[in-house]
């Protein structure tokens, strides 16, 4: 029964997207109705999905062996924690939480947009339910959720033990709530375009949606990287996997949207580029959505490929990205010019911003996509890796680093460069750090040099807009943008770190013997077996010291009897100046175990650094929020 | 923005959709193909997979006749499906030798009895080497070596009733 009601809500969401759709296009909208019916419709179907997902959730919890989709990615033996998760542990699952998000997106901007004028807002939200219409109807007819197996399975399958990890109960929804979070900008952009209003009243309605997304996809992004760093056991937190490029893509455009917007709120500038920003960074949610759906590209999240599958959503892609421009082409040619401002200006730092972060989008894009259309064009078949994205792509960040040292000491419109002067220490400092690295490291590379140099001037110059300030009085949405440009630094001082300095050491080892990686000495005590609710393992003691004391480290070797299969849990031992990272590998005949050890110093910055920028945002966020509520209780 | 350019967001998405459009009509091909073929065989010294069924090393595979080389395991299930139709090969006359991957000999003999045994050799392969010396990336997968000791042919997957033509004839023509 619990399946049949959530099936039963997902079909009345559709209806009532449909309902949404009429309500925003049809003729009661030219006629001006209001607002109400159109926002009480989304805000109901917003319900009925989140509804139908909570029932999903359920017979995974229960283990509901008479749903297909349980019996073929979950266990009775399963921990609690991951029966539950494990619900978007899977393509059909996957894709409710996505719709959900849709609907609740949809809601949630019925309930709290209601500066934005009722024409614009209409369509707004018409956009909003044609998006869920789309997708409601491929999980309705090439993907089902709730699909029932008759006989019920007398065991299931389980879920792959790699998603045994609280990384799948974290990641994938906060990965999709800024993926999906950014259709609402997409669909206020359509409005707009519809109404052809794209004003500074847009781009404050449009703002913390771009905020919020972008806070997600940041943590998610940050999230997903540090759990592939320790459960794929390959010591690496990137790999230029279409899959995470298919994450930084919207991230990309979003970090780009998020400043443009904040031109055009600020002074009505950046009209039709800001549109068309809004409408590329979902769009490339969208094609997130699609690479890692369909299974077409080769990667570590090796999905099934399915043809069906995939040519519905890429039908579903073409047709809203492909409406989308057309009306853009059509439309923004009526939009005015804003108002005009110099070259050394705030806007113009921004504009330098935003084409920098394009053309970064533009690198990986084509990185991504290079190897499909040449083999498309010549059947050719190459791949391209991390050499091309770093030395291409690291190069332009790096400069966008630069710049944003500089460009949140300028004023809107003409800037005199006053402020510029307090550049000099940092710059000072940066260079020093980039001289002693050059000196005291003969090899290694020069990108990494030079970004350690970057990072330092960076770190100093963040804080300079507080500079004068009295702090308490300073707003939240300045001491955001801080926090969020100083975790920049801190997330690329941790990458050049990791990547000059890292040690590691790969070696087959008896039990007794001593291993030296970086500045510690690791001894290996023994291997001995252990068990978990679900697996069996074979269990490595190492024991860590640098001069002071020891410490423990038990890397595994897990079998998973529910599906077969052999995992390798790491062990990481963190302590203030890095990481020790270290993995179990097999045995030989001789009664040797293959060791694998990493020292990463300041490895962690990285992570540090991306959580520093998504509570950046959140401070942004949190404070214009307040803001807004303290406005409405004077009024 | 300029006339044109407001155009070119569509172009660009005409191209995406085009090249992803030709990607789902060619699915990617995933097998891996031995670069080995038309090569000597990789040299390795004898190997044992059970006690009392003669062993396996590349000398072996050199003796004038040309014969089948049989990556397999007992831990493999689309190698059961596949035992019959070596069975047959074996009844049409053709020489077959295995290489067992990463087994076990109690659970091998078992595989063996359970579904016969069209070897004449079977060596061990214990740690997955031999599969990659000859360029195999998985179980079953089939190779024709001629009597010199050449890679002729390989077959990935299971070999189906439908393919038994194709590897005599691949046979015969290696002789």
């Amino acid at each position: 029964m619990i399946a049949e009601t959530g099936l039963a809500a997902l079909w009345l969401a559709a209806a009532l997207a449909l309902l949404q759709l009429f309500l925003a296009f049809g003729p009661a909208a030219m006629r001006g109705g209001g607002t109400a019916p159109v926002r009480s419709v989304a805000i109901v179907q917003g319900v009925l999905t989140l509804f139908a997902m909570a029932m999903l959730m359920l017979v995974f919890a229960r283990t509901d062996l008479s749903v297909l989709l349980v019996a073929e990615n979950s266990h009775s033996a399963k921990p609690w924690l991951y029966k539950v998760a494990g619900a978007w542990g899977n393509h059909e699952g996957s894709m409710l939480l996505w719709v959900t998000i849709l609907g609740i997106a949809g809601a949630a901007l019925a309930i709290f947009s209601r500066t934005l004028e009722d024409r614009t807002f209409t369509a707004a939200l018409g956009a909003q339910g044609t998006l869920a219409l789309g997708f409601f109807a491929f999980l309705l007819f090439a993907s089902n959720p709730f699909a029932r197996l008759d006989p019920p399975a007398l065991e299931g399958r389980g879920l792959n033990p790699l998603l045994q990890d609280p990384g799948l109960v974290f990641h994938p929804p906060t990965l999709y709530f800024g993926y999906v979070g950014l259709s609402v900008a997409f669909s206020l952009a359509v409005g707009a375009l519809v109404t052809g209003r794209v004003d500074s009243a847009l781009a404050k309605a449009m703002r913390p949606w771009v905020l919020g997304a972008w806070i997600m996809l940041t943590l998610g992004i940050t999230a997903g990287s540090y759990w592939a760093y320790y459960e794929l056991g390959w010591g690496g937190w990137w790999f230029w996997d279409p899959v995470e490029n298919a994450s930084l893509m919207p991230w990309l455009a979003a970090t780009a949207l998020l400043h443009s917007v904040n031109v055009l709120v600020a002074r009505d500038s950046l009209r039709a580029w800001t549109v068309m920003l809004a409408m590329v960074a979902f769009s490339m949610s969208m094609v997130g959505t699609f690479l890692v759906r369909s299974g077409i590209l080769t990667s570590v999240h090796a999905f099934a490929v399915d043809p069906e599958r995939g040519t519905f959503l890429l039908a579903l892609l073409a047709i809203y990205v492909g409406a989308a421009f057309i009306l853009f082409a059509v439309r923004s040619g009526k939009l005015a010019e804003g108002p005009p401002f110099e070259l050394a200006s705030r806007e113009a730092a921004l504009i330098g911003n935003n084409l920098l972060l394009t053309v970064i989008l533009g690198v990986v894009f084509v990185g991504t996509l290079y190897p499909l259309f040449v083999e498309a064009a010549t059947g050719a078949k190459l791949s391209v890796g991390p050499p091309y994205f770093n030395s291409v792509a690291g190069p332009i960040a790096l400069l966008l680093a630069v710049l944003i040292c500089i460009g949140p000491l300028l004023a809107w419109r003409r800037d005199n460069g006053e402020k510029l002067k307090r550049l000099a220490i940092p710059a000072l400092a940066g260079v020093t750090v980039l001289a002693i690295f050059l000196f005291a490291i003969p090899d290694g590379g020069l990108l990494e040099k030079v970004a350690l140099g970057i990072a330092s001037m960076l770190a100093l110059s963040a804080l300079l807009p507080l500079v004068g300030r009295k702090l308490r009085r300073t707003p939240l949405s300045t001491w955001g943008m801080v926090v969020a440009h100083f975790g920049v630094a801190v997330a690329i001082a941790g990458m050049a770190t990791s990547s000059l300095f890292t040690s590691e050491v790969l070696i087959a080892a008896r039990p007794g013997e001593q291993v030296a990686v970086g500045p510690w000495t690791v001894e290996f005590k023994s291997v001995t077996p252990a068990v978990g609710p679900n697996w069996t393992a074979l269990q490595a003691e190492l024991r860590a010291s640098r001069g002071g004391g020891v410490s423990v480290l038990r890397p595994q070797s897990r079998f998973y009897s529910s599906p077969p299969t052999e995992t390798t849990e790491s062990a990481i031992l963190t302590v203030p100046s890095g990481q020790l990272y270290t993995v179990l590998g097999k045995s030989a005949e001789d009664g040797r175990w293959q060791l694998r050890l990493w020292w990463k110093p300041l490895v962690t910055l990285i992570w540090l650094g991306g959580a520093l920028i998504a509570l950046g945002g959140a401070l942004a966020l949190g404070g214009r929020a307040w803001r807004g509520w303290r406005k409405a209780q004077e009024a | 923005m300029r006339g044109q350019l407001r155009i070119l967001p569509v172009v660009l998405l005409v191209l995406l959709v085009g090249a992803l459009v030709w990607r789902l009509a060619h699915p990617p091909d995933t097998d891996v193909q031995s670069e080995m073929i038309g090569n000597q065989v990789p040299v390795f010294a004898q190997t044992d997979a059970l006690p009392g069924k003669p062993g396996l090393s590349s000398a072996n595979l050199a003796d004038g006749r040309p014969k089948l080389v049989n990556f397999f395991a007992s831990w493999c299930v689309p190698c059961i499906g596949e035992a019959p139709v070596l069975t047959e090969l074996k009844k049409e006359g053709v020489p077959i030798v295995g290489i067992a991957v990463r087994d076990r000999p109690s659970d091998l003999r078992q595989f063996l009895v359970d579904n016969g045994d069209p070897f004449e050799r079977i060596g061990a392969d214990p740690q997955s080497r031999l599969q990659l010396a000859f360029g195999s990336a998985g179980v079953p997968e089939t190779f024709v070596v001629d009597g010199r000791g050449i890679l002729r042919m390989q077959h990935i997957g299971p070999i189906e009733p439908d393919d038994i033509p194709d590897l005599l004839n691949a046979v015969r023509a290696a002789r």
